[in-house]
């Protein structure tokens, strides 16, 4: 059964016609894989089927259920991590982490502090994130992906800032979150390294 | 089904399905056992999904402990209203009749201009690091979830300027029995402000340089707040009956209680896009 399909989404941004009709679908289990050169429309196809940004035409259903009749139930099952790790650099990796997982689901403790050991973020204490390296904030975003386990993860350039180590990271957590029975659409060009069965490739002109 | 999913996470042995990614030269302490690991970022058992009333609490205390990671952003507003309201006296004449006459206009201009002070940072930096994307994603109403920083905004500002008004009206030469009058003016006043305040700044987030702007858009519309305050200070100050302009403050807040929020929310989906 297909989770999340879009049907012939169209979206235009100002006098451009960025998203020419795209389709794709995805079963749970599978990672839509989304390339194109710069300008292509990943960060806009991405945000259109979080529905950040609102389509022009066609629709997202998510399984089977257009997703703009009851929004909430849809974001409830998704995670977003754009370019932008959304957390706060005034707030340590576990304040970050408890706050914006509680927004969706409760949490203790020591599930947060096994997510940062678990993504590799050294044990910082109450140091604020604004003292930690790019790529140490966007391991503690994934921390987050964890910890909230949503079924669908939409990750815009989720190994900006990750050192070799952390793209493996990325790849380990990624199969894991597939074989999980959990989908996810990923834009970028490095390999993830994930069996050709799991990767649906989407590239956009 | 989120019960299903978690289930379904609970299984799967890192090693087996992603060679690559547990293979040796792995970061820090990567748990030699996955299957725990798993088992302690939270079960199908464990996962609860937080309400709505939840969600905003949590956010609540997000942005009043980054407030007080920041006293000098917060504490700007209280301070301009304590400069301004204790810089008249010193100007004027020290005349109590005097001071009484202008005592109304300077709380309330003072107050107005404090509160529009903060706004410029009531969404811009969330809308800059992500964390407003994540807010409407979250699968919680964003309303609510608004509503809730707004409210954070007002305990930071509003609040603040009512529990420093008795000092800067004694100083304006009000009698201490107009002080219970001025205050709840003040109460019923901020709140509407910090209310539409939410409005201008959710729809300029976007901008870079948003501040006159803002004052553009917010001033038109905060200007019966502040002709209203302002006559119930000048009647408490009198000792004259100031339930019509408490009422009609009441109404304003009441009002801006129930329809800002969703007019932020609204602003705020646009800015996302």
């Amino acid at each position: 059964m297909s989770e999340l399909r879009g049907q012939d989404l169209h979206l235009w941004r100002g006098e451009q016609h960025v998203l020419r009709g795209v389709c794709f679908e995805l079963a749970a289990g599978q990672c839509l894989q989304v390339t194109g050169p710069n300008g292509a429309g990943k960060t806009t196809l991405l945000r259109a089927v979080c529905g950040l940004v609102p389509l022009e035409s066609g629709r997202v259903l998510w399984q089977g259920r257009d997703v703009t009749v009851d929004p909430a139930a849809f974001h409830a099952q998704l995670d977003y991590l754009g370019h932008d790790n959304g957390l706060k650099a005034d707030l340590s990796a576990t304040e970050n982490l408890r706050c914006s997982v509680r927004l969706r689901r409760s949490v203790t403790p020591q599930q947060v502090a096994s997510a940062l050991a678990l993504t590799g973020v050294p044990d910082t204490g109450s140091a604020q994130l604004r003292y930690l390296s790019a790529g140490q904030r966007r391991r503690v975003a994934l921390a987050r992906l964890l910890l909230t386990g949503a079924a669908l993860w939409i990750l815009d350039e989720p190994g900006s800032n990750l050192d070799p180590r952390g793209q493996e990271l990325l790849a380990g957590l990624l199969s894991q979150h597939l074989s999980g029975g959990g989908a996810a659409i990923v834009a970028t060009h490095q390999p993830l390294g994930l069996p050709v069965a799991q990767l649906l490739p989407l590239a956009l002109e | 089904m989120n019960a299903e999913h978690g289930k379904a996470v609970r299984m799967p042995p890192v090693a087996a399905s992603a060679p690559p990614a547990s293979a040796p030269p792995m970061p820090t302490p990567p748990p030699a056992s996955p299957m725990p690991a798993a088992e302690e970022l939270g079960s199908a058992a464990t996962r609860r999904r937080t309400g709505a009333v939840g969600a905003a609490v949590a956010l609540m205390q997000r942005d009043l402990r980054v407030a007080l990671r920041r006293p000098g952003d917060t504490l700007q507003p209280l301070g301009f209203f304590i400069v301004v309201t204790t810089l008249f006296p010193l100007a004027l004449q020290p005349e109590v009749s005097l001071l009484r006459d202008i005592a109304p206009a300077a709380l309330w201009v003072a107050a107005l201009l404090a509160s529009l002070l903060a706004l410029d940072l009531l969404f811009r930096e969330d809308a800059q690091d992500g964390t407003l994307e994540q807010l409407a994603l979250c699968g919680q109403p964003l309303t609510g979830l608004l509503l809730a920083k707004t409210a954070v905004h007002w305990l930071l500002t509003g609040l603040p300027l009512v529990v420093v008004a008795p000092l800067a009206a004694a100083a304006l030469g009000s009698p201490a029995a107009a002080i219970p009058g001025i205050l709840a003016a003040l109460l019923l006043g901020t709140v509407t402000l910090s209310l539409i305040g939410a409005v201008g700044a959710g729809l300029t987030m976007g901008m870079k340089r948003n501040g006159s702007l803002l004052a553009l858009l917010v001033l038109p519309l905060a200007v019966p707040v502040l002709i209203f305050g302002a006559r119930a200070t000048q009647q408490a100050i009198g000792a004259e009956p100031l339930a019509a302009p408490l009422y009609l403050l009441g109404a304003m807040a009441v009002l801006a209680v129930t329809l800002a929020p969703w007019a932020v929310a609204a602003a705020v989906r646009i800015g996302l896009e």
